[in-house]
């Protein structure tokens, strides 16, 4: 079982870090990072190994969901299955 | 596998065009709450639907939470209570209304639907007692949803129902008059109603269906337009073949919460029902869709010929996505609930007939529909018929939710609010159809060769 993080808005120092240390602190391995940053717009994608959770997966959410208000970042922390039945046959 | 480009399109759908599980619904059958006494079935008709929806408010939270997608309304729908109401002669059926409500409160649900009654063909014993109760369990409930289905393509049109209903609309409106006359936004007059709808004010659980079971409604008109405005000069069936890849990808999401929120309750998977339900929000109209499709405002002429086409489109990409398609499934038309079609409305553009028309191509049929508060029953009745004859001669679900503005006339506006939206009063003819209404009887069910 996989999870997407999406990450977006201005970039500030630390955002990969904080992002991967609520990761760290739920057991969720980090498997694959796409970033960019465009003038100074941050955009990231993360993708999470979230198999061996240590908490509850709606924890995890809210503590992203919090992070994002904290930064003034839009992230979201959405289980990959919505992607998958939206865009594959 | 994941690319970042369908990533970031489901994101902008959620975030940026409204893209959101308008209801999952949790059918229940009261069947086994038959009693003789009114009370004990009351109490038996609670005890089960808290027994089975107990958990489904938390359940839906925790879905949003897992898919990140808001599921807007978490809604119950129970067996028509006329064949409760059969069973204790001479008791007010309301009595049900009120336990459905309370059952409502404890499971935190947004509707109860299936204070209904099947009355097609004609009144069996309850029908009769249970529609009167209409306007009283409306008024003194805030969360029951009321249906009555007056006619079907095999058996006809029961016109004494309609004669009746016409009268049950406009007292609901004048025992509601203080709230803005919210007691008929919530009854739906069908013809052909269908037996597993998601979706308020008409859903009831048929008696065909299992004991308990779980429906999805999604919702998306947003998502279509802005999937539109990438193609402006694209040809119509380019159009068609854009809509129908978005309806695919908006179903696939229905299909995995309603597939999901079984799991979670281990309650079997009903349907999803592959429509384009809009709200008041901006960005969230179906009207809108028709207008970026080319034209200047929804209700000119040409927008049938746009809606049978979306409508048809959103099937054709929809059922490929579910392997289990039901309920009302198409655009719906509401007028107070979509943006678009209440400024196309308040333009004068449009019309009642115009929409009548629109409802022989789509979904449902004349949705929230303010009419002025001097409207006779008749004439209520009238518009029921007219309606439910499309329904009947076309082979299609139509319903006729019509809102008489007590005290109000052309010009003035009724605000719900939330998901209902508000509604201008919309003009209606002012000859009579008195003599044909109260003839009664039953219109044939139609011929289905020699089609012309």
């Amino acid at each position: 079982m996989r999870a997407v993080v999406t990450v977006i808005g201005k970039d500030t120092v630390g955002i990969l870090h904080k992002v991967s240390g609520i990761c760290a602190e739920y057991n969720a391995n980090v498997i694959e990072v796409t970033q960019s940053v465009l003038q100074d717009m941050f955009a990231m994608i993360m993708l999470v190994d979230i198999t061996k959770l240590s908490g509850d997966f709606s924890e995890l959410v809210d503590r992203m969901t919090e992070l994002g208000t904290q930064l003034g970042l839009s992230i979201h922390t959405m289980h990959e299955d919505i992607f998958n039945s939206m865009h594959s046959i | 596998m994941l690319n970042v480009h369908d990533i970031l399109e489901t994101i902008t759908m959620i975030q940026d065009e409204c893209l959101d599980i308008r209801t999952i619904t949790m059918g229940i059958s009261l069947l086994d709450c038959i009693d003789t006494d009114i009370d004990r079935a009351c109490g038996k008709v609670y005890n089960k639907i808290v027994r089975c929806a107990h958990d489904l408010v938390p359940v839906g939270q925790q879905i949003e939470k897992e898919y990140g997608i808001p599921i807007i309304n978490k809604r119950i729908s129970v067996t028509p209570i006329a064949m409760l109401a059969a069973a204790c002669p001479g008791q007010n059926p309301v009595k049900f209304a009120l336990a459905l409500q309370k059952a409502a409160d404890t499971c935190g649900v947004n509707f109860i639907g299936g204070y209904s009654a099947l009355v097609h063909k004609g009144f069996s014993a309850g029908d009769m007692e249970l529609i009167k109760s209409i306007p009283e369990a409306l008024d003194r409930t805030q969360n029951i949803c009321s249906s009555v289905n007056i006619g079907s393509t095999k058996s006809g049109i029961n016109m004494d129902a309609v004669k009746l209903m016409g009268e049950i609309v406009r007292e609901s409106a004048v025992r509601t008059a203080d709230r803005d006359c919210i007691g008929p936004a919530k009854l739906v007059v069908f013809c052909n109603a269908v037996e597993d709808n998601p979706f308020m004010a008409g859903a009831f659980h048929g008696v065909g269906e299992p004991d308990c079971e779980i429906h999805v409604g999604v919702s998306g008109p947003g998502v279509v337009r802005s999937a539109l405005t990438k193609y402006p000069d694209a040809s119509i069936d380019e159009i068609a073949d854009v809509i129908k890849k978005t309806a695919f990808k908006i179903t696939r999401m229905g299909q995995l919460v309603g597939a999901r929120a079984s799991e979670l309750l281990g309650v079997p998977f009903g349907i999803v029902d592959l429509s384009l339900a809009p709200t008041p929000a901006v960005g969230d109209s179906v009207a809108h869709i028709l207008e970026e499709m080319g034209l200047e405002m929804c209700g000119t002429h040409g927008t049938t010929a746009c809606l049978a086409m979306l409508n048809d489109a959103v099937k054709k990409g929809g059922v490929m996505a579910s392997s289990t398609v039901g309920g009302l499934s198409g655009a719906f038309i509401p007028v107070s609930e979509d943006a678009g079609m209440i400024d196309a409305a308040v333009a004068g553009v449009l019309s009642l007939e115009k929409l009548e028309a629109m409802t022989a191509v789509c979904s449902v049929g004349l949705d929230m529909i303010v009419v002025p508060g001097d409207i006779t029953p008749e004439t209520i009745s009238a518009i029921i018929a007219d309606e439910a004859a499309i329904g009947m001669v076309n082979t299609k679900t139509t319903a006729v939710r019509l809102i008489p503005a007590i005290g109000k006339k052309e010009g003035d506006t009724l605000e719900f609010g939330g998901l209902l939206g508000s509604g201008p009063v919309m003009p209606i003819r002012d000859k009579s159809a008195a003599k044909f209404i109260s003839r009664g009887g039953r219109i044939p069910a139609p011929m289905h060769s020699l089609k012309n």
